[in-house]
């Protein structure tokens, strides 16, 4: 009996069902990219068309490199804007809205039951809303932007499912963080992730979008978060386009399942250099940092702001800490202003970046030197990914972050 | 088009030496974030090809070399750039015990020969001469004149990859070909 992504699939390559492996061709609902448009646009000149398949259905958002940080990066929005006006491309959100991730969910773009494939890898984050969304490179785009269609093998899929209530500070970072530790780094290559249980239903859409973010860190191709009326409610109240969700049959067949107790979690971390370095914090407390980072596609969200300002109202960062906060988006960061989250980490000594990706991707702002350590909310800690590769970056949860900031050593909540 | 990135058909038969990789290899190790804003000049990729990590590759390695490589080769991120400057390096195949989902796409997207050998990265070293056979789906190695089975692309990709990649497979496919 078919799990979600099979029956989404199906769905998508109109048909009554479709088999594990097989190679299906699929219709695409939204085609997302941000400045790496810009590899896109190239490639889907050299195939030919004049016009893109939909204009309504491809969506641009700019937030890699904003504001430019070089002169090449500021030809290349400049070439997208084009390329977007010539197309009559309806939906372009430029450099003010924020990160892609947070910007497509905020705005109606990933709704149940769809195909959305986006020029980013951390895609998976829609899954948070029963979307089957998937990463892929610029010149698989430009076919998709010449034909709306794309092949898909059929995945396997893997069924984790999460009970119990987490301790205080404990959060989806936590959870995914000691998920992937367990599986590994390819630990769910190619397949399909579902994740089922009560801590998942109780959880927020925005930690929600955590575990769907992360879960491309062990090689998913695509990470289910199962729609229910939150869900249903969230994108509701963001889009008017009609929807149908889309739930896996009660015995639908798992290639592989996982079990989590989510009450016996202590904070995780991951360390240098790989995301499946996972340890808990407490093995790792006390190493010296030169940087924190609250922010990114993963947690830089409003709950993420809200934690971090509580922990840390009415204390200082520690002063050979450099704290950097980014909000995932315009709206998040008028919210957390609005909530008194951002007066909160100013004072402390934070330095509020621009919603973006910032330094997560190492492209500009905030960048490491050689010899320094940072512990971030971000997901990535590949060696010399946030400036030198003889730097160290450490991934954890806004909590965890938080409370090494003010202590200016890796730090276990509570 | 102008340069022959693209349009050249793939032969399935590939000879060459072999530059070795472990495992894990993140598309961050394979094209540094810090060049992502080279998205048009491909020649000017291929000169930052493990630039930040492995530093010596850019010495070491030569057109026509095959990359081989333990698991989950190009995990990480989507960035396309990986494979296109490996590609334009004048890589000739990379063989590894198992690709990650984006980077292997892209590769076939881009006409960059991939093959799966599960095994392979403890039978060969660095230097080694191998030969890929990818109608036959075998590597021999000419050291022992061993032979390595390989994972079969599906037809229906094999065609992409064959063609040259996406953009000739579609130029032909939607008619666009002059
Ligand atoms: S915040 Fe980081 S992980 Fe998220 S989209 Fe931006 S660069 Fe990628």
């Amino acid at each position: 009996m078919p799990t979600i992504a099979e029956k989404i699939l199906a769905r998508a390559a109109k048909r009554d069902q479709v088999k594990t492996n097989e190679i299906v061709m699929a219709k695409v609902d939204v085609a997302m990219s941000h400045e790496n448009a810009d590899v896109v646009i190239r490639a889907f000149k050299e195939i030919g068309l004049k016009k893109v398949w939909d204009p309504e259905r491809i969506v641009i958002i700019f937030d890699h490199r904003i504001p430019a940080e070089s002169e090449k990066s500021a030809a290349t929005h400049k070439r997208i804007r084009e390329f977007v006006k010539t197309q009559n491309i309806k939906y372009f959100y430029d450099m003010r809205e924020g990160i892609c991730h947070q910007v497509l969910a905020e705005f109606g773009h990933c709704r149940p039951g769809e195909i959305l494939v986006g020029t980013d890898s951390h895609t998976t984050t829609h899954g948070a809303f029963g979307t089957f969304a998937a990463g892929i490179g610029g010149t698989e785009m430009a076919g998709v932007w010449s034909t709306g269609e794309i092949w898909f093998k059929v995945p396997e899929s893997m069924k984790i499912t999460v009970h119990g209530k987490f301790k205080e500070f404990i959060s989806a970072k936590d959870l995914i963080l000691f998920i992937i530790g367990q599986l590994g780094s390819d630990g769910a290559d190619y397949m399909a992730v579902e994740f089922h249980g009560s801590t998942i239903s109780e959880m927020t859409i925005a930690s929600r979008m955590v575990l769907s973010n992360l879960s491309m860190e062990m090689g998913a191709k695509v990470a289910f978060i199962l729609p229910d009326e939150k869900t249903i409610s969230f994108v509701r109240e963001r889009t008017k386009k009609e929807f149908t969700a889309v739930l896996p049959d009660r015995d639908a067949q798992y290639a592989r399942s996982l079990d989590v107790d989510a009450a016996s979690l202590r904070s995780q971390i991951a360390c240098p250099h790989a995301v499946d370095n996972v340890k808990k914090v407490r093995e790792v407390s006390g190493l010296k940092i030169n940087q924190a980072l609250i922010g990114s596609c993963t947690n830089g969200r409003l709950e993420d702001l809200k934690v971090a300002a509580s922990i840390i109202e009415g204390k200082n960062v520690h002063p050979d800490v450099r704290l950097l906060i980014i909000p995932a988006s315009r709206r998040i960061y008028l919210d957390a202003t609005k909530a008194g989250y951002i007066e909160t980490l100013v004072k402390a000594g934070g330095l509020v970046l621009n919603p973006g990706c910032g330094p997560c991707l190492g492209a500009h702002q905030g960048l490491l030197a050689a010899g320094e350590r940072c512990i971030a909310t971000t997901n990535r800690n590949f060696q010399g990914r946030m400036g030198s590769s003889d730097a160290e970056v450490y991934l954890a949860s806004p909590a965890t972050v938080a409370f090494s900031a003010i202590k200016g050593e890796i730090t276990e909540p509570c | 088009m102008k340069e022959m990135f693209y349009n050249r058909p793939k032969p399935l038969h590939i000879k060459g030496r072999v530059y070795k990789f472990g495992d894990n290899i993140n598309t961050d190790i394979i094209y540094p974030g810090k060049y992502l804003s080279i998205t048009t000049e491909r020649e000017e990729m291929a000169r930052h090809c493990f630039e930040t990590v492995y530093p010596e590759f850019l010495k070491i390695a030569e057109p026509g070399d095959i990359i081989v490589a333990g698991r989950n080769f190009g995990c990480g991120s989507s960035r396309e750039q990986a494979a296109t400057c490996l590609k334009y390096f004048g890589i000739s195949a990379v063989v590894a015990e198992s690709f990650a989902r984006i980077f292997y796409r892209n590769a076939i997207n881009l006409g960059l020969t991939v093959v799966i050998a599960p095994g392979i990265s403890k039978k060969l070293e660095h230097n080694d001469i191998i030969e890929v056979d990818l109608k036959m789906g075998i590597i021999i190695s000419k050291k022992n004149r061993e032979e390595l089975k390989t994972i079969r692309l599906p037809s229906s990709v094999l065609e992409i990859l064959s063609a040259g990649g996406l953009v000739p497979y579609l130029r032909k496919k939607l008619g666009v070909e002059q």
